[in-house]
């Protein structure tokens, strides 16, 4: 689904992701942990394009080279990417932000009927679908832009700390949204600084470090590898 | 009172021309914080396209009204493509570089199309082909053009399409989505750069039938009369909350009225004989009902930028827009 070869990211001189390379299987949830700053947020955006990346890298995205599609392209072959915080459009409606997750698609009934979904999910948008998005709370935000990804219906989605911000119902309900979808056979990357959580929702992970990929298994190892148990578990 | 009702015409007539152009600089502002100062030449391009084009199908036999016709349907894709050009050529390849730069290439845009403008139709006042039928009707007094209630349902007709446009359809839920945020409307699989140009475009657009009302309206068109307009109309931008699309029309609408009424007062106003206190020093001007006005209804053009100073003064966030420090 995806393959990422020496990906690279500089902020003017300074490197935030320094070459990682990495595949993730069709169907597959993967998760991606790491402490502040280890570069997570920086590989998503630059896997979404928002990023200007090193030429020498390669991004095949179902097997084709995607490095050098601008973002808008990428989403119409079905990548998405709910970023770190609440990338909601403020001064629109809720309805209107589901709408816009949907921009890249023309099927309206079947639009209508991932809109009746999203709303099972999340019932008390519903009830506030005429509200300007920018007037929620932190975690309908959270969970609005994460339904709105949904409305794309994407193949492979990428997901920036969906726990952040969130009071311990709403996390849970926002993995239980995320392993329904996982279910669904969509491809999830999910970065979290919730390790624990993470690798107990993924299949398995990547450890990031300053910039690179410092450790890979399956998230049963990981959750008993003492370093990470040491490091981002907090034992 | 018949001066007030008369003023009143006047000042929607001219507002709603405003508010047409005013949405010109809203829009491009809203979507990418440019203060696009070649705007008024747009509109300059559109009056004098739609001047060369009138009189020459009037001179070769079209009614008048079919005439304006032509000249409507000729000037609007011209300026369509002008706007889009003016996006595509000085402004596009600057997105990413400091505010400044686009603002002075958008003054430096505004030079070279007035020169242009220059070139093709001389630095002459033109004269529009007075053909059109003149018809008034009498209402509480004031005298009322059929051109002024052609003008004034025109653009109230324009402004309601573009609403439709702009919170109706996907191209204006994608607009409001970029001028909002345009890194996650690329998220949503918008083509941002093709947004930003359909506004221009549709700016343009706008600006050629106001460019052609105008025209028709004074009976002239000249080189630099997208200068004055446009900086009328930006300050009606202001004046609304610049940035905001309702705030455009509704700032357009009230600046023509300002200005009429203004205009229509303000000799009354200034005239010194009515105050007492001068007497003794104007006698022999203010004898026999005599007067001395101070500042006439030539004075009209000032007041579109005493409203600019003032709302920049007291309210720069304009009468309908949000205060700036929610856009953070
Ligand atoms: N716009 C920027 N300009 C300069 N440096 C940046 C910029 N954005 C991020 N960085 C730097 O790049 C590095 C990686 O940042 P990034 O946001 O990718 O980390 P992260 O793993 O997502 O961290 P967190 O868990 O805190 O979200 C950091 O050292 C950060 O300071
Ligand atoms: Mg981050």
């Amino acid at each position: 689904m995806l393959a990422v070869v020496n990906l690279q990211v500089h902020y003017g001189g300074i490197a935030a992701v320094k070459g990682i390379s990495f595949a993730i299987e069709k169907g597959e949830t993967v998760a991606f942990v790491g402490a502040n700053g280890a570069g997570k947020t920086s590989m998503l955006k630059a896997l979404s394009r928002l990023l200007p990346v090193g030429t020498k890298g390669s991004i095949r995205l179902s097997g084709e080279e995607i490095i050098a599609l601008p973002t808008h392209r990428l989403i119409h072959r079905g990548l998405a990417l709910v970023p770190e915080g609440r990338g909601v459009f403020a001064r629109l409606s809720v309805a209107e932000n589901l709408a816009m997750g949907a921009y890249i698609r023309k099927d309206k009934q079947e639009i209508a009927g991932d809109l009746e979904r999203v709303y099972a999910l999340m019932p008390h948008l519903k009830a506030r679908h005429r509200q300007l998005a920018g007037t929620l709370s932190g975690g309908e935000q959270q969970m609005l832009a994460l339904g709105r990804a949904l409305m794309g219906r994407p193949q492979l989605l990428l997901l920036d700390e969906p726990s952040m911000g969130l009071a311990p119902m709403m996390v849970h309900k926002v993995f239980e949204t995320i392993r329904a979808v996982a279910a669904q056979q969509v491809t999830i990357l999910l970065v979290e600084q919730n390790a624990k959580l993470a690798l107990e929702t993924a299949s398995r992970g990547y450890v990031m470090e300053s910039g690179r990929i410092t450790l890979t298994d399956s998230s049963t190892n990981l959750l008993a590898d003492p370093r990470v148990r040491q490091a981002y578990l907090g034992e | 009172m018949d001066i007030f009702f008369q003023q009143i015409v006047n000042g929607l007539t001219l507002g709603s021309l405003y508010a047409i152009v005013a949405l010109g600089y809203t829009m491009v502002y809203g979507i990418i914080q440019l203060i696009n100062f070649a705007h008024g030449e747009v509109v300059m391009f559109g009056a004098m396209i739609a001047l060369s084009v009138v009189s020459t199908a009037s001179g070769s036999g079209f009614p008048p009204l079919a005439a304006v016709l032509v000249g409507i349907l000729a000037a609007i894709p011209a300026c369509m493509t002008l706007g889009y050009l003016l996006e595509r050529v000085a402004y596009r390849p600057l997105r990413r570089a400091p505010r400044l730069a686009p603002l002075i290439t958008a003054i430096g845009m505004s030079i070279v199309l007035q020169q242009v403008a220059m070139m093709i139709w001389s630095r002459n006042v033109l004269s529009f082909p007075q053909n059109l039928p003149v018809i008034l009707y009498e209402v509480a007094g004031a005298s009322i053009s059929a051109l002024q209630i052609a003008i004034i349902g025109l653009c109230l007709t324009m402004m309601a399409g573009l609403a439709f446009v702009v919170y109706r359809t996907r191209l204006g839920a994608a607009m409001r989505a970029t001028a909002e945020n345009p890194e996650i409307a690329r998220l949503m699989g918008v083509d941002v750069d093709r947004v930003i140009a359909a506004t221009f475009v549709i700016g343009a657009a706008l600006a050629a039938v106001a460019g052609l009302l105008v025209g028709i309206y004074y009976g002239l068109a000249h080189y630099t009369m997208g200068a004055t307009l446009g900086m009328k109309a930006f300050s009606a931008a202001v004046l609304g909350g610049i940035g905001n699309i309702p705030g455009a029309m509704v700032g357009g609408i009230l600046l023509g009225l300002v200005e009429a009424l203004g205009a229509g007062y303000i000799g009354d106003f200034t005239d010194l004989c009515q105050y007492g206190i001068f007497d003794a020093i104007f006698q022999a001007r203010c004898a026999d009902g005599g007067n001395l006005v101070l500042f006439g209804s030539n004075y009209q053009d000032v007041f579109a930028f005493v409203v600019l100073i003032l709302v920049l003064v007291f309210r720069p966030s304009g009468l309908l827009g949000e205060r700036v420090a929610e856009r953070a």
